[in-house]
Order: C-alpha cells, then sequence, then structure tokens
C-alpha cells in the first residue's frame, strides 16, 4: 500500500538518518535523551521541516503539501494537548470534524468511555494519556507517530494499547513509536538514534527541549 | 478529503467560545480593565463635562487599544504551551486559516465585549448621543483591525522569550493609524463636520489587514511549532 522512506540530515540532532516502512510495519525509535527522538518524529509528522533529505510517502515528497500530509498522520506528542476547562468529549471534538470519526467509540476503545463529561482536569495523568491516545484513533490516519505512548499508562491499558497496534497494523497502518521502555508491538524493527557525545553537542538553539525528561 | 474548512473553523471557534465561558474571569478582565480606565479619566482630569466631553473619543479609542492587547498574549501562547498548537496545525487547515479563526476568536471574546461596553462609557463621559452612531460603527470596525493585527503580532513573538513584552511595542505602532481615524471620526462627528472619510479610510486598513494578517500569522504560528 505504502512505502516511506525518509532520510534528513541535520548538523545538530540527526544525521542523515534514514529507513523504509511498508505497510503493517512498526518502528521503536530508542535512544538516550537528547538523541533526537522527538525531533524525528516531528518532521515525520510534517511539523519541522528538515534541514536536508526528504520524507517519501509512496514516492512522493510528503512535505511538499503539508495539509494534505495532516490527513495521512495521526500524532501524540509528549504533552496530552488537552484543554483542562473542557470536557474530555469536547476535547475530542476537534479531531473528530477533521477526521469524520466517531469520538465515543474510541473513548470506548480506550475505557474511558465513563470519563467522557468530566472536564480534563479532573482526570489522573494516566486517564489523559488515554484520552491523547484515543484521538489518535480517532484521526483514522495510516501513519501513527507516537512519543512515548507508555507514559503514565498501568498494566491493563498496556495490553489494550497492544490489541489496538494489533489491529492498526492487521489494516495496514505504520506505528513509529520512541520508547524507553518495551512497548506491546511484536516484530517491530528498532532504529537506536546514537546520540552525540556531550562534548560535541553545541549549545541547543532552540528553546524548547529536544527530547523528554523522564 | 475528508474534511471540510468552513466545518473546522466553526469547531476551533466553538472550542475557543466555550474555553472563554468557562474560564469567565480571564474573559472579563479585558472589559473590565477598559471600564476601570475609562472611570479613572474624570477622577483625575476633573469633573468638567465640557473638558470630558472634548476627550471622551479619544479616551475611549485608547482605552480600548489597550484593553484588546490584554489577552493576545495567551491567544496563541496558550496553544503552544498544552501542544495544543500542533494538533492545531495537524487538523489539515492551512495555518493562516487556523490563525484566521483565532483571531475571530479573541473579536468574539474580547471586541465584541469592549464594543458593550464602549456605549454606557461614553455615555457616562457625557457624549452627546448623536456621535454614538459614529463611535460605535468606527469601533466596531476598529476592534476587527485589533484582533488581526494583535493576533499577528501575537504569532510573530509566539515563542520569543520576552513575547509580552515585545507584544505592544509591535501592536500599538501597527494600530496607530486605525486609532487616528478613529477618533478623528468622532471628532468631526462631535464639532459637525463630515465623518466619512475617516471611518471609509478605516474600512480601507480593515479590508488591507483582512487577508494580510492571517497570512503573516500563520506563518508565524508554523515557525513557533519549528
Amino acid at each position: 500500500m505504502e512505502n516511506i522512506s525518509v532520510f534528513r540530515g541535520e548538523r545538530l540532532v540527526l544525521d542523515r538518518v534514514g529507513f523504509t516502512l511498508g505497510a503493517g510495519d512498526a518502528l521503536l525509535l530508542t535512544g538516550p535523551n537528547g538523541a533526537g527522538k522527538s525531533t524525528l518524529l516531528r518532521v515525520l509528522a510534517g511539523l519541522r521541516k528538515p534541514e536536508g533529505g526528504h520524507v517519501l510517502w509512496s514516492g512522493v515528497d510528503a512535505l511538499a503539501d503539508r495539509s494534505q500530509h495532516a490527513g495521512r498522520v495521526a500524532y501524540l506528542g509528549h504533552q496530552d494537548a488537552l484543554k483542562l476547562g473542557l470536557t474530555l468529549r469536547e476535547n475530542l471534538t476537534l479531531a473528530a470534524r477533521a477526521s469524520g470519526g466517531n469520538p465515543d467509540s474510541c473513548m470506548k476503545s480506550l475505557n474511558i468511555s465513563g470519563l467522557a463529561d468530566l472536564p480534563a482536569r479532573m482526570l489522573s495523568a494516566g486517564q489523559k494519556r488515554r484520552a491523547a491516545l484515543a484521538r489518535v484513533l480517532l484521526a483514522q490516519a495510516p501513519l501513527w507517530l507516537l512519543d512515548e505512548p507508555s507514559l503514565g499508562l498501568d498494566i491493563n491499558t498496556m495490553g489494550l494499547l497492544g490489541t489496538l497496534f494489533a489491529a492498526h497494523r492487521q489494516a495496514g497502518g505504520i506505528v513509529i513509536a520512541t520508547t524507553h521502555v518495551p512497548l506491546p508491538l511484536p516484530n517491530a524493527r528498532t532504529l537506536a538514534l546514537p546520540g552525540l557525545n556531550e562534548s560535541d553537542i553545541p549549545q541547543p538553539m532552540e528553546d524548547f527541549p529536544e527530547d523528554d525528561l523522564l | 478529503m475528508k474534511f471540510q474548512i468552513p466545518s473546522l473553523i466553526m469547531a476551533i471557534l466553538e472550542r475557543d467560545l466555550r474555553l472563554a465561558l468557562r474560564h469567565g474571569a480571564d474573559t472579563l478582565g479585558a472589559v473590565l480593565f477598559f471600564i476601570l480606565a475609562g472611570a479613572l479619566f474624570p477622577l483625575a482630569l476633573g469633573p468638567s463635562p465640557e473638558l470630558l466631553r472634548r476627550m471622551a473619543p479619544g479616551i475611549v479609542w485608547v482605552c480600548a487599544l489597550l484593553a484588546a492587547l490584554l489577552p493576545l498574549d495567551r491567544l496563541f501562547g496558550a496553544e503552544l504551551e498544552d501542544g495544543s498548537l500542533d494538533h492545531l496545525l495537524m487538523t489539515g487547515l492551512p495555518a493562516s486559516l487556523i490563525a484566521l479563526a483565532k483571531m475571530m476568536a479573541h473579536w468574539l471574546t474580547t471586541g465584541l465585549p469592549l464594543l458593550l461596553a464602549a456605549g454606557p462609557l461614553a455615555i457616562m463621559l457625557g457624549m452627546p448621543s448623536g456621535s454614538m452612531v459614529v463611535l460605535l460603527t468606527g469601533l466596531f470596525l476598529g476592534t476587527l483591525i485589533l484582533s488581526l493585527i494583535g493576533g499577528m503580532a501575537a504569532s510573530v513573538v509566539l515563542g520569543a522569550r520576552r513575547g509580552g513584552v515585545l507584544l505592544p511595542l509591535l501592536v500599538l505602532p501597527l494600530t496607530t493609524p486605525a486609532l487616528i481615524f478613529g477618533a478623528a471620526a468622532l471628532d468631526a462627528a462631535q464639532t459637525g463636520l463630515s465623518w466619512g472619510p475617516d471611518l471609509e479610510l478605516l474600512g480601507a486598513f480593515l479590508a488591507a489587514a483582512i487577508p494580510l494578517c492571517p497570512l503573516a500569522a500563520g506563518a508565524g504560528l508554523r515557525a513557533a511549532v519549528e
């Protein structure tokens, strides 16, 4: 169905990283803090332009039309991006409108239907993470880009996540996830980003951290 | 394409209005500032009705301008901080239209309440009721301009360390023409001169800002998430 090959070169964080994935594949990005895992995900999501290299989708430059690329990608950042004043359902409304998906069934898949009408500020960290994952499901996109999806999840939800991953890959979807802990992704390939020696790193130029702090 | 642009813009507007209602105190802050600042002038200048009537156009306009600045800082700042901006940009909507939707939300939550509060404030300052139409028409155009230029400036300073300080420095010079035309129209109305040309110039300013500001703001948003 689709074939992504990515390679990009950036002097600071990522140096000519490249890989190709086919339908149903999964890729785990590993590496020390600051290795550029999150940055790579943001490039793949079309949020950030690579200084060199291309992101190809079925052989076509994906970042040439970022609005179109957005429809192919479901992105989960390390922030849950929930508005604390809105209820869970209201938080998902915009994503539902964008994809035409059904928020109720997505909340049900992640076992948070009972929380749908609670304001997000009353949820625990793990429940917020599940809500953010519900938004990934809601996007109905073939490519899932997940930045530490397991952050704050309990054992049961990890099992749930495994089922969702399997169903998504069965349908020909692709999962790319950064992680520091084992994820329920059988036969996933692993791309270990080397990271740079502390002494090689010039002072970071961005204001935001390149990677999450665990 | 699975999405429709108008329905997504409506969804962003709905979301922002709902947030504005839930955080009522933040929303009312700008209007309260407007009324309080306007109410301080009679105390400072003395209660001479003639003087206040003379100064009312300038007072109302300057206070409205400053009040509209207050919520600008959070307009995109809050979205960037909690990661929502990433998700807004990934709805598939062009960045400039996202910026336009947020500017419309700013007008609905700040400009419109200011417009409603301007009438009572003007009466309090003793402005003749004959010039009320000119005041409200001028402020209607003026607050729209403020939302557009303010939204553009807010997206440009997004992610900058001293963004909150930079914001007024960017917005105030750019909105000076609106202030001059708006206050001049009121002045003309009070002295019995023709106020049409001033309002037309205000309208022309708005017509230029409608396409240009969202475009610049969209580029600012894209740059902020990089």
